[in-house]
């Protein structure tokens, strides 16, 4: 079993384990896929170009579910992710394949959390979270919200 | 009275459909979003969790998350509802994903029957420095085959107006 978050372990201001991701555009075709999002915009330059966008962009469904793993790897097998919330606010644009196998060099995305608020509600023992997604500048182009459910040691 | 018009649509129902949550479904998505938690993928580990089988992660409800192939919107806005959002100059070509909102209340797991239905919670527009934008919000409230509430899912999608 995978090591497990206690509500014990948490204190307000304190950092969800931040989660790497590079995306590609072998990564958006496989997403594609997975999702059933079978949108050009998301692979198809001339597709891209014609809808103002430039080149293909990253799914934001995609982003999310990043979001999604950042908060499931951190509360552990017995953690409940309760709420969740994320805004598309900027453009992210994946790295061309070099090989079959690896990416040209650029970016690295981070998915990174913050403890705002820990509390009893009635049975539960609540955690909210500030959750983003920086991308190799910095700059946050997906922020969010996620509320969860952690075991207590009682 | 266009925007009048739009808010017409707000409480009108976009349709229902029906998931069968596929173990290998869950896991190709799971591989997609490059997760390889082992409650997604893993029958004997899944097995020995609190679970006791493999469940999907939050956020997938059965495949294909949207309408596959062409334009999702045009697909899931049926005309009675793409009809007011056209006249105020709205097209489906220009709509992007604004983003998301879940309230998950019970595990999805492999082999369930997910049953959606989906309704416009709400249209709003705004006036930014690209022109009008139209903010349209579905809520889906999904069912297991129990007629267990599992989740709620509120999506924004912003359109673009090609007129001035």
């Amino acid at each position: 079993m995978k090591k497990q978050l206690y509500w014990e372990d948490v204190a307000e201001g304190g950092e969800v384990t931040p989660l790497s991701k590079i995306a590609t555009t072998a990564m958006l075709v496989r997403w594609a896929g997975g999702s059933g999002d079978f949108n050009p915009l998301h692979y198809d330059k001339v597709f891209a170009e014609g809808a103002g966008v430039g080149q293909p962009i990253v799914h934001g469904a995609l982003k999310r579910q990043w979001l999604v793993q950042l908060m499931t790897d951190w509360i552990g097998d017995r953690g409940w992710l309760k709420r969740f919330s994320c805004q598309y606010r900027a453009m992210d644009i994946p790295r061309a394949m070099r090989t079959m196998t690896d990416p040209v060099d650029g970016e690295t995305w981070w998915c990174k959390g913050k403890v705002t608020k820990k509390y009893i509600d009635g049975d539960s023992h609540c955690v909210d979270c500030d959750v983003w997604i920086e991308n190799g500048k910095g700059e946050v182009t997906t922020p969010g919200k996620a509320t969860v459910i952690l075991p207590a040691r009682g | 009275m266009q925007s009048g018009e739009i808010s017409q649509v707000i409480g009108k129902s976009v349709g229902v459909r029906m998931f069968e949550v596929e173990k290998g479904a869950i896991r190709r998505f799971a591989d997609a979003v490059g997760d390889g938690n082992p409650l997604f993928r893993d029958v004997e580990y899944a097995r020995k969790s609190h679970y006791g089988d493999i469940i999907a992660p939050p956020g997938f409800f059965g495949w294909p998350l949207k309408q596959p192939m062409g334009s999702p919107l045009v697909v899931e806005f049926p005309g009675e509802l793409m009809g007011p959002l056209m006249k105020a100059g709205y097209m489906a070509a220009t709509s992007l994903d604004g983003g998301m909102e879940y309230d998950f209340f019970l595990p999805v797991y492999a082999g369930d029957t997910l049953t959606s239905t989906t309704i416009v919670k709400d249209v709003r527009e705004r006036t930014g420095r690209g022109g009008k934008m139209c903010f349209i919000i579905l809520e889906t409230t999904y069912l297991n085959q129990n007629g267990d509430l599992i989740a709620k899912a509120r999506a924004t999608t912003i359109m673009r107006s090609m007129s001035m």
